[in-house]
């Protein structure tokens, strides 16, 4: 039942056996504390000392040498922060894009990797092989034209511009058919011998079973639309359809005429990162679950 | 197929607007908005949006939207997607850079074209001339000057005290400079003599202004497309490979583009620096040491000493749009310009204010007797010999040029090439971007 | 490989319809429209367009700069794809070992990745400003070498790569973390009981195990490398200094953006386009092959 085929454990097991033998090392599991502290040390020291920074004064924050504690200033530099970008609005309508990009994009993309893996139609690798392209064309190229499509449907300054020109990436879909090639033929066979359709086989059968990727990929895609900047910063022609990506990089200035508020930039940078990852560490337990399951 | 699709879309879309349009009862007694993309971040945003409010406060017919829409370039690049789907805003800042894009461009309505239809009286006269220079052609101005600047010279005074030097005597020479920068060094007072912001801007197009060598032919680009660089003649040359000499001794270090080299004086670690006029709001902020300006040095003869140019950006109109909206365009341009607005623009954020009565009326105020080192900038504008080398600079593709003149001057002060070489290959380069634009935009 | 397959006329093309109607519009159209751009000579406004074959293409091949860019986004790419890759899966192994804390060190080693590339990049500006960065600072205390970025550009290349692999260490680690997971642990402790030290029961049992994993994180990153990363690069370095972190797509965004030439970005559309899906297609021949699903 697991991802590992029994004919391929069997031969991972011969290789072992043929291995020298060897001593267990016995205080191995402090040294296994000691690395993974060391380097969840250098992995989150960025973000740390993004977080000090956000709690001083722009004086303590040119000081040589640099200060490694947080300081005091921590509500002063938040409140100065959200008001100058408009806060409030911007995380409502970066929520809003998040989560309508991750369900918009798990629905359409389940759909067709169930349809590219069960079925035999005319076009079949076709369709497969446009979407997977998708994965290759970078942002600046497309932007453009892309405006100008959504400028001809009307949807400049909307929600809808904002999400569905989104939606249209292959990550999830390849995520999907990776996942249902790993599903042992034997259970259609049986939903087909059974008498399902195919739509209540992925109703009752694959979807249960997918929960896990479905979580992972929520989390996925709902960073990718909390983190977008150029789109937004094209479509959006007011204040009111801001994102706080580009609030954030409103309060720092690179007309190069002006001195960066380092402390109020990462006390913007602290308020647009905490929602993401917060999801992260809110979900991790079925994000890291789901994945697991999904191998067996 | 697609193309089908857009023109059932757009129909759909038009349809719909016109039954929009339609439903909508009576003339309403709503302000007409003035659409108005910046790219100020930071305080300067908040800048902008106070003069707007004042605007907006000042009369009951229009009011002004101001939005930021990223930095210069990114500013540009939605004016000019949005112009493509005619969503155009009514203004737009543009930095410098990119005056001859716009001017060539045929999607904005000329500053003085906008007036004269909307029969506004402008004492164009008044403006002076090094700003309304770089901005005019044949004599007439096409976009209004909003936040321009000019590079001055700044000095750390409780510096120059600990190295023996007299604090209020800023260096007036090169030669004083590497002199006062060595003391500075060797009495431990500073890491090091100096530092640049902007490089191109400050070291390369304002030096050879300044000493009234041309930037490129054709009178600096303003007389025709077909200009090509001078950069790398023999005052080019100079100046960087001394720079280059000068960052192997520490008298010089390269802090970055742009203004990332700011925190070397404001840190205290260089003693001097060159860089925007702008700059001087937030050094007064941020600065922990007494300091002062002077202008920038020179090398003196065998080169006659002219003015600096500006730096900045201008706001320009978009065409295409109905004249009563015009109307409101035109009246907040004028209300920017005038002298009170001008003064209080100055005051609060430290860019020039750009025309002469403004000036006078700032002289008289005894503002700058209390400030003098925004006076500074404006000494070195205006109170040199204005020649046709120091009128400012318009090429096309110019922001590319300048990003390849500073990598470039990243490869001579890192050592990499030679101050022949790598002007050399700058050049090369650059005439072939002009090369490119002057074919894209064949008259 | 026989697959059971549901024989329906009708139903597949309504199940790929929404998808596919998503991406033709918001992809294929636009995409079709920039790449067009390639054989034009367009003024930034658009009033003016000219049909110059392929002198846009030609133009590229020709200057020795166009090519220094495509071996520095190889460096790129695979430095970043190596270092993320690696570094999680090693990351991945500690954090799955049969410790106490699991799950808070689980959380810790993944949340960077829910930074915007562009937020993790001011960060680690801020970090390694050679002004008033603190990496920088502690470094002087060790060596007098100058890692001043703003003139080297081998510790800009580094720079950058370490701030993107960063950003997405994360990803890889919760995929590499639940791969491990679903390893038997029948397996793992036969392999103990005979005697496997730690690193040999890596290289022959886990790291197999775990290839399709591997195969599907390292086609994702190098893509991202090629092309998501210019936000990093925008954010920290702009290319500089001299065109040292200057990659194919951050010059694909800078001739197109703030150079407005549209017809040379959509002629380095085109071979970036080219170059990746190329590269894909071979790792799906080859690397495929080793991967075993069922």
């Amino acid at each position: 039942m697991s991802a590992v085929d029994t004919t391929r454990l069997e031969r991972v097991q011969a290789r072992v056996l043929v291995a020298p033998r060897r001593r267990r090392i016995p205080w191995g599991s402090l040294l296994l504390h000691a690395l993974l502290i060391a380097c969840i040390a250098v992995v989150v020291f960025p973000l740390y000392f993004a977080f000090v920074v956000s709690t001083q004064d722009l004086q303590q924050v040119v000081q040589r040498p640099p200060r490694l504690l947080p300081s005091w200033h921590l509500l002063e530099n938040y409140a100065q922060a959200w008001r100058k970008a408009n806060m409030g609005v911007m995380l409502f309508n970066s929520a809003v894009m998040a989560v309508t990009v991750a369900v918009g994009k798990i629905v359409i993309s389940m759909l067709s990797a169930f349809a590219i893996v069960y079925f035999n139609f005319r076009g079949r690798m076709l369709c497969f092989w446009m979407i997977f392209v998708t994965l290759m064309l970078p942002v600046p190229v497309r932007l453009m034209s892309t405006y100008e499509v959504i400028g001809t449907l009307g949807w400049l300054n909307s929600y809808q511009g904002l999400t569905v020109p989104l939606m249209a990436s292959a990550t999830a879909t390849f995520l999907f058919r990776q996942f249902y090639l790993t599903i042992p033929n034997e259970m259609a066979e049986a939903a087909q011998l059974d008498g399902a359709g195919p739509m209540r086989f992925l109703w009752r059968f694959m979807l249960p079973l997918s929960w896990a990727n479905i979580a992972a990929l929520f989390v996925v895609l709902f960073i990718f639309g909390w983190n977008q900047y150029l789109w937004p910063l094209m479509i959006t022609n007011s204040e009111a359809m801001r994102t706080v990506v580009i609030g954030l990089e409103q309060l720092i200035p690179r007309s190069g005429t002006e001195l960066p508020t380092w402390n109020l930039i990462m006390a913007g940078a602290m308020m647009a990162l905490l929602p993401p990852v917060a999801i992260i560490i809110f979900m991790q337990r079925w994000f890291v679950k789901g994945l697991v399951e999904a191998e067996k | 197929m697609p193309y089908v699709m857009t023109r059932w879309c757009s129909a759909a879309t038009t349809l719909l607007l016109v039954g929009a349009l339609l439903s909508v009862p009576g003339p309403a007694f709503a302000k007409t908005e003035i659409q108005f993309w910046h790219a100020m971040t930071g305080q300067l945003n908040e800048s902008v949006n106070a003069l707007v409010k004042q605007f907006n406060e000042s009369q009951a017919e229009y009011e002004v939207k101001p939005l930021q829409k990223g930095n210069y370039t990114e500013t540009l690049t939605a004016a000019i997607a949005a112009y493509r789907q005619r969503q155009a805003p009514h203004i737009v800042q543009v930095f410098e850079v990119g005056t001859q894009t716009m001017m060539l461009s045929g999607a904005v309505l000329p500053v003085y074209q906008l007036m004269k239809e909307q029969e506004i009286a402008v004492d164009w006269k008044d403006f002076i001339a090094p700003v309304v220079g770089y901005y005019s052609k044949d004599g007439n101005l096409y976009s209004m000057p909003f936040n321009s600047s000019t590079p001055i010279l700044y000095y750390n005074k409780d510096a120059f005290t600990k190295a023996g030097l007299d604090p209020s005597k800023p260096p007036q020479t090169w030669k004083q400079v590497e002199e006062y920068s060595k003391k500075l060094m060797s009495s431990g007072a500073a890491k090091c003599g100096f530092s640049t912001g902007w490089p191109s801007w400050v070291q390369l197009e304002n030096m050879l202004a300044l000493h009234d060598q041309p930037f490129a032919t054709k009178r600096n680009g303003f007389d025709g497309l077909d200009a090509q660089l001078q950069i790398n003649q023999e005052l080019g040359v100079k100046h960087l490979a001394q720079l280059a000499a000068w960052q192997k001794e520490g008298v010089f270090s390269y802090g970055g583009r742009r203004g990332d080299a700011d925190p070397k004086f404001l840190s205290g670690e260089c003693g001097m620096y060159m860089q925007s006029s702008a700059l001087i709001g937030g050094f007064t902020k941020g600065a922990t040491f007494k300091w002062g300006t002077g202008q920038l040095p020179a090398y003196g003869t065998p080169y006659k000493r002219a003015t600096s140019i500006i730096g900045g950006a201008t706001l320009w109109v978009m065409k295409g749009k109905p004249a009563a909206e015009n109307r409101g365009t035109a009246r907040f341009l004028k209300f920017i310009s005038d002298t009170n607005q001008q003064m209080w623009w100055h005051v609060t954020t430290g860019y020039l204010a750009i025309s002469n009565s403004a000036v006078k009326n700032l002289e008289t105020g005894y503002h700058f007797k209390k400030n003098p080192d925004q006076y500074t900038a404006f000494a070195q504008l205006t109170k040199g010999t204005a020649t046709p080398n120091s009128q400012g600079i318009r090429l096309g593709n110019f922001t590319q040029i300048r990003d390849v003149i500073e990598a470039e001057m990243e490869n001579i002060l890192g050592g990499k090439k030679t101050a022949k070489q790598g002007l050399d290959d700058a050049v090369a380069k650059s005439n072939d971007m002009l090369k490119e634009f002057a074919a894209a935009n064949k008259q | 490989m026989q697959r059971t397959v549901f024989r329906n006329r009708w139903l597949p093309y309504a199940l790929v319809a929404p998808q596919m109607a998503v991406t033709v519009i918001f992809f294929v159209w636009p995409a079709l429209t920039s790449l067009q751009l390639a054989v034009y000579r367009v003024s930034p406004f658009g009033d003016r367009s000219t049909f110059v074959g392929l002198d846009n293409f030609t133009k590229l091949l020709s200057d020795p700069d166009y090519y220094a860019s495509v071996v520095r986004s190889f460096v790129f790419a695979g430095g970043v794809t190596a270092l993320a890759v690696l570094g999680a899966l090693v990351l991945a192994g500690l954090a799955t070992q049969k410790i106490r804390g699991l799950a808070v060190y689980r959380t810790l080693l993944l949340w960077p990745y829910g930074i915007a590339p562009a937020v993790a990049g001011i960060i680690f500006l801020f970090i390694f400003h050679p002004a008033y960065g603190i990496l920088p600072y502690f470094l002087s205390f060790v060596t007098a070498y100058d890692f001043n970025w703003l003139l080297k550009g081998w510790v800009a290349m580094t720079l950058v790569i370490v701030a993107t692999a960063w950003t997405h260490l994360g990803y890889n680690i919760a995929f590499y973390i639940a791969g491990l997971l679903a390893i038997p642990s029948s397996v793992i402790e036969a392999a103990d009981v005979d005697g496997a030290g730690p690193i040999r029961r890596f290289t022959a049992i886990v790291f197999p195990l775990v290839s399709p994993i591997t195969f599907y994180l390292v086609v994702l990153n190098m893509v991202f490398a090629f092309f998501e990363s210019f936000g990093v690069i925008d954010a920290v370095t702009k290319g500089g200094p001299g065109q040292a972190t200057e990659i194919m797509v951050y010059k694909l965004y800078k001739d197109g953006f703030i150079g407005l030439n549209l017809g040379s970005s959509g002629a380095q559309s085109v071979i970036l386009m080219a170059l990746v899906i190329g590269l894909t297609v071979l790792q799906f021949r080859f690397a495929e092959k080793k991967v075993t699903y069922r």
